[in-house]
């Protein structure tokens, strides 16, 4: 077993799903069998490999600082799942 | 011939003449939509009463005369991962069902302002998770060829417009082989860039360091149009490169000779269709009597790419998804408090590819894990990225088949997740190089399913691959082949 229930629930936690019994276990299952065919890198040697994070090179990329879109508060917050005059009205955060 | 079923640059001529008006070709997708749409599902939204207003734009537009581009008013389907001002957008998922965005991405403000006209909204797997568009949270889409098959993803809805003339072309997106796949599954030209030659600006995003826009069409002089009136640098894209660029169509000259092309052995396995591999090496033979110099070449490092995709993609999409809370746009589930709400959103907002795939990132980016996934898998990309560089000293361009196999009956893969993800085994290294790929018509299988045949190029150099993709396609008549659905 590469992954064990346990695992699948804490990392659900990080995740921030919250996944019913049959999910838990369906993606017990799944998770395994996808982490048992990753195993075949572990079979690579990388001792001296950089690792890639991007394959090509830029470097920086800086530009000004500066406004370019003009504030539009309604259509920003016509997507808004609830709200209160202008602001995105939230459950609390604070207790 | 219908006005539906001409190219970008048949079109174009004809309405630079004003022997017809983008209004006619407009309607004349819309007529053909109303009448396969039913059968097919290419879309999730349709804009007739926008599109016919841009349509009449446009041909004031071409009635004042002047120069413009050969994209005005020419109707163009999106995939329904670009970000458009007025236009709901939902990337396929419960979770932004509701969402129209209050702004246009760089690639369609491009569009726009050359004077295409938006159709609408294509279907895709949700977040572009996945091979077959069977992932989308709202419906299937079906294979033009056949329809029991998918399309191929997670482009499909694009690239079964594209092959039932519902639009003239279509933009797609690629993250491990998104447009190239379903180009291949539905017989026409998909081409995924270098990473960084089209802005990412306004595509909602999956995998950040792999994703790249592309243009899908039904020959490779659309897709050389298409992809000159979207590339180049954004600042609101810091991974855009600031590179020129080419004038792709005026390169087609339709000759072959002096290309050197590798083929690397990798990419001709055991378990994949015979009529694949032998429509791809009679492609190849057709090539080197055309002129071209065939070289074998090896990518060693093949066998791992999907391994390595399926741990940086979900890795990234992990945070990239991270996003999705129900507080400032999009779906909320009621809590009884704030985490409640998180878990409960999330929950009910996603579908199970999506979540299969959260969870996977999770853990590859959590603490213990991190140096045995993420960083060893980092560490592949960059043997596989050697690979490529190597290869291409010997070599121009590289030929694979696109796919293993032709599109595959809906639900056949549905139930075993490696074995999808198996299905893009030969266009994901590409993603993980950042080279440009195409994908373009070979030939049919047994059962009348179109084959694709990829070509690679190096970074930047799309125009040498859309060169010799074309001299290919000009000697052949594989891409004028189309379904029968009428």
């Amino acid at each position: 077993m590469k992954i064990t229930r346990e695992e699948v629930k804490r990392v659900a936690l990080l995740a921030r799903l919250q996944l019913s019994e049959e999910e838990e276990s369906r993606l017990t299952e799944q998770l395994d069998n996808i982490l048992q065919y990753m195993e075949k890198l572990g079979r690579l040697d990388t001792t001296n490999v950089e690792p890639l994070a991007h394959a090509v090179d830029i470097v920086n990329a800086f530009r000004e600082d500066r406004v370019t879109n003009e504030p539009q508060p309604e259509s920003l917050l016509a997507n808004a799942p609830d709200r209160e005059n202008t602001f995105f009205k939230v459950p609390k955060i604070i207790e | 011939m219908s006005l539906h079923e001409l190219t970008i640059h048949e079109l174009a001529a004809r309405l630079k003449q004003r022997e017809i008006s983008s209004v006619d070709v407009t309607q004349s997708i819309f007529a053909r939509i109303e009448a396969t749409e039913e059968r097919i599902g290419s879309y999730i939204t349709l804009c007739q009463e926008s599109a016919l207003a841009e349509a009449r734009r446009a041909d004031e537009r071409l009635k004042a005369g002047g120069r413009s581009s050969p994209l005005l008013g020419i109707p163009i389907a999106l995939k329904d991962i670009f970000i458009t001002k007025g236009i709901r957008t939902t990337c396929s998922s419960k979770i932004l069902d509701n969402f129209v965005p209050p702004y246009d991405g760089m690639a369609v403000a491009k569009l726009k302002n050359a004077g295409a006209v938006i159709v609408g909204k294509t279907n895709m797997d949700e977040f572009a998770m996945g091979s077959s568009t069977e992932n989308s949270a709202f419906s299937v889409t079906r294979n033009p060829w056949n329809v029991e098959r998918v399309p191929g993803g997670s482009s499909g809805g694009s690239a079964a417009a594209v092959a039932a003339d519902q639009c003239i072309a279509a933009l797609g997106t690629d993250t491990g082989g998104s447009i190239r796949q379903p180009a291949a599954c539905c017989g026409i030209v998909g081409l995924k860039p270098t990473y960084g030659r089209v802005s990412r600006f306004g595509v909602i995003a999956f995998a950040s360091s792999l994703d790249q826009v592309g243009p899908m069409a039904k020959d490779t002089a659309d897709c050389a149009l298409l992809l000159e009136a979207v590339a180049g640098h954004d600042p609101a894209d810091s991974t855009s490169v600031p590179a020129p660029v080419a004038a792709y169509a005026t390169n087609l000259d339709g000759k072959m000779t002096g290309v050197k092309l590798g083929l690397p052995k990798e990419y001709f396995i055991s378990g994949m269709q015979p009529e694949v591999e032998q429509a791809v090496k009679a492609a190849v033979r057709q090539m080197e009597q055309n002129g071209a110099e065939i070289i074998d070449v090896s990518l060693p490092h093949t066998e791992y790419a999907v391994a390595v995709y399926y741990i940086i993609a979900t890795a990234e999409a992990s945070s990239n998804l991270a996003r999705y809370d129900g507080m400032k746009y999009g779906y909320r589930a009621r809590g009884k408090d704030l985490a409640e709400t998180y878990f409960r959103t999330r929950q009910e907002g996603f579908g199970p590819e999506v979540k299969r795939r959260i969870m996977l990132g999770t853990y590859a980016l959590s603490a213990g894990y991190y140096d045995a996934y993420y960083v060893k898998a980092q560490k592949v990309r960059a043997l596989i990225k050697k690979d490529f560089d190597e290869a291409f000293k010997k070599c121009d361009l590289i030929v694979t088949p696109t796919s293993p196999t032709t599109a595959f009956k809906i639900g056949e893969k549905t139930a075993d997740p490696l074995q999808m993800y198996l299905s893009d085994i030969f266009t994901i290294s590409v993603n993980l190089a950042g080279l440009p790929g195409l994908s373009l018509p070979c030939g049919f299988d047994n059962e009348g399913m179109p084959i694709g045949m990829q070509i690679i190029g190096k970074h930047f150099d799309e125009a040498r691959m859309l060169k010799i993709a074309h001299a290919y396609e000009s000697a052949t008549e594989w891409h004028k082949t189309k379904p029968k659905l009428s």
